[in-house]
């Protein structure tokens, strides 16, 4: 059975997000980078598989700049056989991601898609829905839990205030959250390895997928500072702070 | 994993050795495999420098680093220098008195992190392995006690030394050459200095931790180029140090203290010294409109030549800062780091080539102890530079800063720094501490949340992690004496020279004791040097842990 697996470059989840000066956009000039953890995630769950037998090629795809091949080689080094970086800075929205990974689908056929439910760059949580939709796929989002037998995959999905199981007929998409598995260390030996595992480029062109722009950035403003506290002496002058000038009773 | 040559640490010196040796290599058609170990997350997460970097070593390295994209685009267009009276006086020093080595036309001001990513990936490119988020934990020796390269440590150990479902063990690297490139203090060059006495003919070696900010300021404040050096308030007369304020590139300036591990007053806190000198209107006027976009501290190993060890020994060369390569006088040890990587690469490289001519019988002729490098060293400009700067340090200690400036002044500018004796600062940093009921007390103004702030949103801004879950990377010798010694005679300096918090004395059922917050570590080694016990050995941590600088 052959995988497909998603992965996002994304700015690491350790650097404190900084704005740049006029607002444009988050400054990412010299910023370490990292592999999406839920793309993360999903790389495990699918080296998981193939350790137990189950997927016997795992293939890695990315949307983005060249760096991007940066990532592909560390989830090459946790076990994934091959990769494909999409390249594409222009418009890397939800939806030209989704149609652009729609197309990498039709042309590798696997059975199983597993991405993370997220960026942590973006917070979207939507390429996984709209890329089943392009599909026409069955889903399974937030997974906690997947397991595979014959044609199927069963899913226990993370939702509000329990946990829901869901069973899917192969091919099928799964998004993975972050109680699914606790990934690996890539070992050096691997990651050497990695070096030499083969890492395909293609434009959208190639893809025929022409992108246009449905959204627009219009500024990132950072959260507003917490100013600092203040000590009262007595009760009566907490009440009287809360009443006139937090005006909150 | 066997390599020709295994390099631990990606700085300046371990990068230029890599660079250098693999480019040889390459030019003479020979086959050689170099690794480079960085404990860091990413080549660059873990440098903290200045900084304003002389381009000697560059040009001999990479002739055409303009064309391939080198990150320094800054050069310098104005030195200054200042005496700061009080907290709100400050003496421009006349350019005629500034020390020559202290000028900079020529120089740049750059990100030494940067740099080191952009050397990194001029060294990927021609074939040089290097490996992120790998710690090089322990050194392999050989039955004959030769170096025979190190030990990367285990991942996924918990808190109780036990193994976690991530758990990957350790591996061997060898090598038939180790260089060891970690800079300040390696915890791997501290044991082959004592385990092969390469210190027995030297000074100890001196520190300084440097603490520095990085600062988006008000572009009409903004002078790019311009280089500010200077010493005085708020420091008292036991205490020396320097400050420096630079401006770099985007509207950017760094600023920054490097206060000298000597000190002798235990009630000292470099990182309050440094908050508070940001008051000082020399700062302030720059300041006060821009914000505070990082912060880190690093020591600096700053003996020069009289405290510098013999670096090689059999299988290996200790080389840059890890040795102790810093030029003093110039308060600059990028080059001099640099330089002392590529002697290395070339000796490396002659050795191994002779040994691949002669070693038809499979057994290999390899030179235990590079001596073609002791004296390659000794014939290099390096050499010269700094036997030319070794009374600078000694002459501050033993004059003082105003007196020891005057022969700094005198022996650089007069006589170029070839006066015919040598000056020497025998008493290691840590024997320094006095007790601290014989030393005035220090209170520091509370931070005002604008220029100077805590250690903990400091820290913050380091961007610094470690996996939790894992054993503490700061060992105690005896775990008694924090209490029993340090806090009863020195009220425990580390809660203080610690720029990271990382440790603090709690009150529990039991009395006082230590508290240890390792995940809050910056790498900067001083408890290391400056605990007056010597009691706390640092340890690398998991890989990946520490700091995340952009841009240092
Ligand atoms: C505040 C400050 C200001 C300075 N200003 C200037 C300046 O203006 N100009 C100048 O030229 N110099 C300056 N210096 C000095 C300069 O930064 C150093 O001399 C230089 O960085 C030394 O290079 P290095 O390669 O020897 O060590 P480092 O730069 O310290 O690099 C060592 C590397 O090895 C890694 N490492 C360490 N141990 C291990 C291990 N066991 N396993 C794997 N990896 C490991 C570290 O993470 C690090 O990346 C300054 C230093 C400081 C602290
Ligand atoms: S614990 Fe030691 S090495 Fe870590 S930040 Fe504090 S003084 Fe520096």
């Amino acid at each position: 059975m052959k995988v497909l697996v998603t992965v996002k470059r994304v700015i690491d989840y350790n650097v404190k997000i900084r704005v740049k000066p006029d607002g444009s956009d988050v400054d990412l000039t010299n910023v370490k980078m990292a592999v999406n953890p839920f793309c993360e995630i999903a790389v495990e769950e699918a080296v998981r598989l193939k350790e137990k037998g189950i997927a016997s090629e795992i293939v890695v795809v990315s949307v983005g700049g060249s760096e991007a091949q940066e990532q592909l080689r560390t989830a090459l080094a946790l076990g994934a056989d091959r990769a494909i970086l999409v390249e594409s800075t222009a418009n890397t929205e939800s939806l030209n991601v989704a149609k652009l990974l729609a197309k990498v689908v039709e042309q590798e056929q696997p059975s199983l898609v597993i991405m993370g439910k997220q960026a942590i760059d973006s917070d979207n949580n939507q390429t996984g829905q709209m890329l089943a939709a392009l599909c026409d796929m069955p889903q399974a989002t937030f997974a906690s839990e997947v397991s595979v037998a014959d044609n199927s995959v069963t899913v226990t999905r993370e939702i509000d205030g329990g946990l829901q199981t869901l069973s899917l007929q192969l091919p099928a998409i799964v998004t993975t959250d972050l109680r699914l598995n606790e990934p690996r260390y890539a070992s050096l030996p691997n990651i050497m390895k990695a070096k030499c595992k083969p890492l395909a480029t293609v434009t959208p062109d190639d893809l025929g997928v022409t992108l246009s722009a449905h959204t627009q950035l219009l500024g990132v403003n950072p959260p507003p500072q917490r100013s600092a506290g203040v000590k009262v002496k007595s009760v009566a002058e907490l009440v009287d702070k809360l009443k006139n000038e937090a005006k909150v009773i | 994993m066997e390599f020709d040559v295994v390099i631990v640490g990606a700085g300046p010196a371990g990068l230029s050795a890599a660079y250098h040796l693999k480019k040889l290599a390459n030019d003479k058609q020979q086959d050689i495999s170099v690794c480079v170990l960085e404990k860091g997350s990413e080549v660059g997460a873990h440098i903290l420098s200045g900084a304003i970097l002389e381009t000697t070593a560059l040009d001999e390295l990479i002739p055409d680093w303009q064309e391939k994209g080198a990150p320094l685009t800054t050069p310098v267009t104005e030195d200054a220098l200042y005496l700061l009276k009080d907290q709100q006086r400050a003496t421009k020093v006349p350019g005629w008195a500034i020390p020559a080595p202290m000028h900079n036309n020529g120089n740049y001001i750059v990100s030494l992190g940067n740099v080191c990513r952009w050397l990194a990936t001029q060294a990927e490119a021609i074939g040089v392995e290097i490996f992120p988020g790998f710690a090089a934990a322990e050194i392999a020796y050989d039955d004959n006690g030769r170096v025979k390269g190190v030990y990367t440590g285990d991942m996924g150990i918990s808190k109780d030394g036990e193994q976690k479902d991530s758990y990957m063990p350790g591996m061997a690297l060898y090598g038939k050459y180790t260089l060891f490139a970690e800079g300040c203090r390696g915890h791997l060059g501290k044991q082959l200095i004592s385990q092969f006495k390469l210190d027995e003919n030297s000074d100890p070696q001196h520190y300084g931790i440097g603490i520095k900010e990085l600062w988006e300021i008000d572009p009409a404040l903004h002078k790019s180029g311009l280089v500010v050096h200077g010493s005085g308030w708020p420091l008292d007369n036991d205490t020396t140090g320097g400050f420096f304020l630079y401006h770099a590139d985007n509207n950017q300036v760094v600023v920054g203290l490097i206060v000298d591990l000597n000190y002798s007053n235990p009630h000292i806190s470099p990182f309050d010294e440094f908050q508070q000198m940001k008051h000082h209107p020399l700062f302030a006027d720059v300041l006060s409109t821009g914000k505070r976009l990082s912060y880190g501290a690093r020591a600096i190993a700053k003996g020069g030549l009289n405290a510098l060890p013999d670096m090689a020994f059999p299988g290996g060369l200790l080389i840059g800062c890890d040795a102790g390569t810093l030029n003093f006088a110039k308060i600059k040890g990028t080059h001099t780091a640099m330089k002392s990587g590529m002697i290395a690469a070339e000796n490396v490289l002659n050795a191994l080539i002779q040994d691949g001519q002669s070693g038809q019988d499979g057994q290999d002729n390899l030179p235990d102890t590079l001596t073609g490098f002791t004296d390659a060293f000794r014939d290099s400009w390096l050499h010269k530079e700094l036997h030319a700067s070794r009374n600078f340090g000694p002459a501050m200690h033993k004059f003082g800063p105003i007196m020891g400036g005057a022969y700094n002044w005198i022996e650089q500018n007069l006589f170029k720094g070839r006066l015919p004796w040598t000056l020497h600062d025998t008493k290691p940093d840590y024997a320094q501490m006095k007790p601290a009921s014989e030393c005035p007390e220090k209170h520091y103004p509370k931070p005002d949340g604008k220029l100077s702030f805590d250690k903990l949103s400091s820290v913050y801004l380091s961007n610094t992690n470690h996996e939790e879950d894992q054993p503490s990377h700061l060992r105690l010798l005896d775990p008694a004496i924090p209490v029993k010694v340090n806090l009863a005679k020195y009220n425990e300096p580390a809660q203080r020279y610690c720029p990271a918090g990382v440790y603090e004395i709690v009150e529990a059922e039991s009395g006082p004791q230590l508290q240890i917050n390792a995940q809050n570590c910056v790498h900067c080694k001083t408890c290391d040097i400056k605990d007056p016990s010597q009691n706390i050995c640092w340890v690398p941590p998991e890989g990946t842990g520490g700091p995340n600088y952009p841009n240092m």
